[in-house]
């Protein structure tokens, strides 16, 4: 069935209000967004690597969650839920259990593109029918804002401070979407919640009902350590997309599908100006970083374009 | 993990009456604690603005925008949001404002 | 009711595995524990079991999906050694603390560094505090009865804790003697069926697991954990009298080897055991009043009915395969003299670290620690409390 916002609406909300996440956070509109993509019989057991989006929506003795929920710490959540997914399939067989229950694990980028890579890439290569989602927010925010691999470029973190002689991380990003295509599983998707939010609900559900191991890597912003007022969570997604800081595709059986490419690419600076963090990067004998940021995102745009026509 | 019946949520709850393995065996119960007072702004809903196109729906972190049975939305779940006014910035109507609280 | 046949620890524990035939077992190889998940994986492929077999890429993700699965609802079962047990590590208070009965075949081995593969107990030794259940077997067929009995253990509503059925690395593991089996109908009845209250996949009732606890409410965690510990010691001594019922092998909280009037004697774990009780044969055939204490359970540790067992004797010797670094002694030495503070004092104590990364300890070696404990007798003289044998002075 196409997408109909106005039909996803009117399914039962899975993540209940009272939550301790930051006001105007967008890991749990990431969240809201995938599991409204869950058919409405099916249970859903979800698994959450050790980070904000834990911490705060699982403090006892309160849950925010209506499904299955299960957090065993910080570099092992697809390995945990592996697990589940496991004892699912050998209790289905002993006819133990009925109905559908489909896997979903969650992890910041600190859970995902470091700590949690090998248990990561373990799930995903023997092939559990799971989905992983990284909501991707580029630093460990949970612990005050640390550089990860996914920290992009010159980005001002506690671990990478923008000082007089380093203009914050020297380093790229970590193109972990890539990665997680080259392990060859059924579907990988890089998404963001957009607009009426077409994009990361169809990806969401291809990922849930494509059977095999699924990976999303979502873009969630965090005002807090972005440095943004609050309201702007939808328009600094938008940036980052229609700056191609964040494309959004698809690899399905190993096809890559570019999903959108934007009318106008935007220069980098409107997305770089809007937040804190990379305001140094505007100062004046600093004007290398905006230029290389710029080329840095447009060889990857360029690839993935080449990608998409190979 | 074993089934202890009632989860009690009281501050004073005594390690024999806690529930073993730290298990949660009330869903989605986050929505008994108020989050409404962190909030410094608050959204207003200008019903007669709305349109119903339900953008403002999917963007709140914080689960506080309800729904009724016809998909229609209703006015603010105050328990629980924080005032953050992503919602107030995507509405195209201007049938939503940030207003003191 | 039972058959003889021949097998290595290995083998023993991966039969009793097929026997209980757990709904899903996930592990990674390591020396000398390799074998249970090789073997168990032909169970596997030959359509022996109906297990979900999970070849994990690390034991930090073995013991993640053991976690995973038993909060499923699934009665999840591992094995490992050494650095395997110690990567596990942060998982195993996790999986304590989540009140998650899993069962982990653990063949000791030597904790790196340096790396070595042969046994002692240091792997273990250090997970001692990690909330788990620890029986240790001193050859085969404890090997094997312990594990069956760890299931009924872990589970038991009062208990319901992980466990850990500890044999020493090639000497038990790949060492092939004698055994008694039981038959497979024998094990799947004494075992029985895992219906935990609650688990993730109950739809109708779904539970969150794993929360953040603050300082309002994990002191009580915490507590409530310490209970379940405290009851595993009488529900190991029902389930082993169960045991001895289908089998008539007997198992308590520890062995007594010739200590109604032993007047010396030794506290030891696993195999070292059988050389000692060798040591002790002759010792007795010269009318010396030696004995033996082998424990079985080491948690919970037996504390009152050590005391009982050792308040008779003049002077005792315990025997560590690990070393404490604490400059002190080891942790069963520590363990052992806590126990007879204030139950049993008087009774002359020291230690010795003996058979460090598989070093081999012959029953000579074992004479002289009686040797000692006699010079002690004589004397009045403790001297060194914190020995060493068998290492090259």
């Amino acid at each position: 069935m196409a997408y109909n916002l106005k039909e996803s609406v009117k399914k039962p909300e899975r993540l209940a209000g009272g939550h301790r996440m930051c006001a105007g956070c967008g890991a749990p509109v990431v969240v809201r967004a995938i599991l409204r993509a869950l058919k409405e019989d099916d249970h859903a057991v979800i698994g959450s690597a050790t980070g904000c989006l834990e911490v705060s929506t699982c403090l006892y003795p309160y849950t925010s969650w209506k499904d299955s929920f299960i957090h065993s710490a910080f570099e092992n959540a697809a390995a945990t839920v592996s697990g589940a997914e496991a004892a699912y399939n050998a209790l289905k067989r002993k006819g133990k259990i009925t109905g559908d229950t489909k896997f979903i694990t969650f992890g910041g980028d600190g859970g995902t593109y470091d700590i949690g890579l090998q248990s990561l890439s373990g799930a995903m290569e023997r092939g559990h029918d799971m989905v992983y989602i990284c909501y991707d927010n580029g630093a460990y925010m949970n612990t005050g804002i640390q550089r990860s691999s996914a920290t992009p470029s010159f980005a001002d973190t506690t671990t990478s401070p923008a000082g007089n002689v380093i203009p914050g991380k020297m380093q790229p990003r970590k193109d972990l979407t890539l990665i997680m295509a080259n392990h060859n599983i059924p579907y990988v998707a890089q998404t963001a919640p957009m607009g009426n939010f077409k994009d990361i609900y169809a990806k969401a559900e291809k990922a849930l009902y494509t059977p095999g191991a699924a990976f999303i890597n979502a873009f969630a912003p965090c005002p807090r350590g972005w440095r943004y007022e609050t309201p702007l969570l939808m328009d600094i997604i938008k940036l980052a997309v229609d700056t191609c800081i964040w494309p959004l595709y698809e690899v399905e059986d190993g096809k890559l599908t570019v999903n959108y490419k934007p009318r106008k690419k935007l220069p980098v600076e409107d997305f770089l100006k809007a937040q804190g963090r990379f305001r140094h990067m505007f100062k004046k004998g600093n004007e290398w970083t905006i230029e290389q940021f710029q080329k840095d995102v447009d060889e990857k745009w360029e690839r993935l374009l080449s990608m998409e026509e190979n | 993990m074993n089934k202890k019946d009632k989860l009690n949520l009281g501050n004073d709850v005594n390690w024999k009456e806690i529930s073993p393995g730290g298990v949660i065996n009330e869903p989605g119960n986050s929505d008994k604690f108020k989050t409404g007072d962190w909030r410094s702004v608050k959204p207003v809903w200008i019903k007669e603005n709305c349109k119903q196109c339900m953008l403002c729906f999917p963007v709140c972190p914080d689960s506080s925008i309800p729904i009724d049975e016809n998909g229609k939305r209703l006015d603010f779940d105050f328990d629980h949001c924080k005032g953050c006014g992503i919602c107030a910035e995507v509405c195209p109507f201007s049938a939503i404002e940030m207003k003191d609280n | 009711m039972s058959k003889r046949d021949r097998l290595s620890g290995n083998e023993a524990v991966s039969v009793a595995m097929r026997q209980i035939n757990p709904d899903v077992v996930a592990a990674f190889p390591i020396t000398p524990s390799t074998e249970v998940p090789q073997y168990f994986a032909s169970f596997v492929a030959n359509g022996m079991v109906d297990t979900e077999f999970v070849p994990v890429e690390s034991e930090h993700s073995a013991m993640s999906a053991c976690i995973g699965a038993q909060a499923a609802g699934a009665r999840t079962m591992t094995a490992t050694s050494a650095n395997g047990l110690a990567l596990m590590w942060e998982m195993l208070y996790i999986a304590a603390s989540s009140k998650l009965p899993i069962t982990l075949a653990a063949v000791n081995r030597a904790l790196s560094g340096p790396i070595n593969i042969n046994n002692d107990h240091s792997d273990t030794m250090g997970a001692r505090d990690s909330g788990w259940i620890q029986i240790y077997g001193e050859n085969n067929q404890e090997a094997y009865d312990n594990f069956i009995q760890a299931v009924r253990i872990g589970e038991h509503p009062d208990v319901m804790l992980p466990v850990m059925d500890c044999y020493d690395g090639f000497i038990t593991s790949h060492a092939v003697e004698n055994i008694e089996l039981l038959d497979d109908d024998a094990v799947k009845k004494f075992v029985g069926e895992y219906n935990p209250g609650e688990s993730l996949l109950n739809r109708k009732n779904p539970i969150s697991v794993g929360p953040l606890d603050t300082v309002t409410h994990y002191f009580e965690h915490k507590r409530i954990q310490a209970e379940a510990m405290k009851n595993a010691k009488q529900v190991i001594l029902d389930v082993a009298e169960e045991f001895e019922k289908l089998t008539g092998r007997k198992y308590g909280l520890f062995e007594e080897y010739m200590m109604d009037d032993a007047e010396v004697a030794i506290v030891i774990i696993n195999s070292t055991a059988g050389t000692a009780k060798e040591t002790i044969k002759g010792l007795r055939a010269k009318g010396i009043k030696a004995g033996l204490i082998k424990i079985r359970v080491f948690r919970p540790f037996p504390v009152e009915e050590i005391a009982k067992a050792l308040s008779k004797v003049k002077a005792v010797a315990i025997m560590d395969k690990c070393d404490g670094f604490n400059a002190a002694g080891g942790p069963l030495f520590n363990e052992v003299t806590s126990a007879l503070y204030g139950r049993a004092d008087g009774i002359k104590a020291i230690n010795y670290i003996y058979g460090l990364g598989g070093r081999d300890v012959s029953v000579q070696d074992i004479a002289t620690v009686y040797d000692r404990l006699l010079d002690i007798v004589n004397t009045g003289n403790i001297g060194e409390v914190y020995n060493y044998l068998g290492v090259r002075e």
